[in-house]
């Protein structure tokens, strides 16, 4: 069984690097990001949001899901610490 | 779990210090349209200053400021808010998050009502996270069993 998770492991991780090489390089400003959509943000969020911090509306705005996913992450981080470490009075 | 030393120097210097460090937290809150911050940032700044009371002081002076109902409210208020912003933009017409939608309730026009939702979302973030942070804090300092601390 052992064996068997190693080599799954092991194929998985030969396949995620084999597929990496196909992906656009570290700052490629012809990538697919960089030519849609990171231009897109830099030259409206402003306009659209009057938001002057670019980050902040990114992450609140056009991200709002990934934010929301992650304050529910967190959310449920302390609910799983609670029920796993309090400990009540009988 | 935390025994109270009751040294004069260490808790009036945290009580004096507490306020500002509280007043930071909201200022990192409300100004993260402007400058580096947000919710997440200050939630954890404003869980710090309950952390800093629980060093100075113990457990029972921690709860008694911030009680555990009141934090497991606050836990669940944060995320209440973001989520229920995105229903009320879905109940003006609009799509969910998309705070555009909001100009008809309150009196800005439709760019600044995405900055007036990302600032409602931002404080409810805020109030999760400081929850969270001051919740696993007590949680993980006293094994879980913090309501001996209250007499």
């Amino acid at each position: 069984m052992k064996l068997l998770g190693m080599m799954i492991v092991l194929i998985v991780g030969a396949l995620l690097m084999y597929a990496s090489e196909d992906m656009p390089g570290w700052g490629d400003p012809a990538a697919p990001a960089s030519m849609h959509v990171s231009p897109r943000y830099i030259e409206m969020s402003e306009a659209e949001t009057t938001v002057p911090n670019m980050v902040t509306a990114v992450l609140g705005d056009y991200r709002g899901y990934d934010t929301l996913g992650e304050t529910a992450v967190i959310f449920t981080a302390g609910v799983c610490c609670v029920l796993l470490l309090r400990r009540y009075r009988k | 779990m935390i025994e109270r030393v009751q040294d004069v120097i260490i808790e009036t210097a945290c009580r004096f210090l507490v306020p500002f460090i509280q007043l930071f937290a909201l200022y990192v809150v409300a100004h993260g349209h402007y400058s580096p911050g947000g919710g997440f940032q200050g939630g954890c700044i404003l869980g710090a200053s309950f952390i800093l009371i629980c060093v100075a002081y113990d457990i029972e002076e921690t709860k008694r400021r911030m009680t555990e109902n009141l934090n497991t409210f606050y836990c669940s208020l944060g995320v209440i808010i973001f989520a229920g912003v995105g229903l009320v933009c879905v109940a003006l017409g609009g799509n969910y998050l998309d705070y555009g939608v909001l100009h008809k309730i309150f009196p800005v026009d439709p760019a600044g009502a995405r900055s007036l939702g990302i600032l409602i979302i931002e404080i409810g973030v805020g109030f999760t996270v400081m929850a969270v942070m001051i919740s696993i804090f007590l949680n993980v300092a006293s094994k879980g069993k913090h309501e001996d601390e209250l007499k």
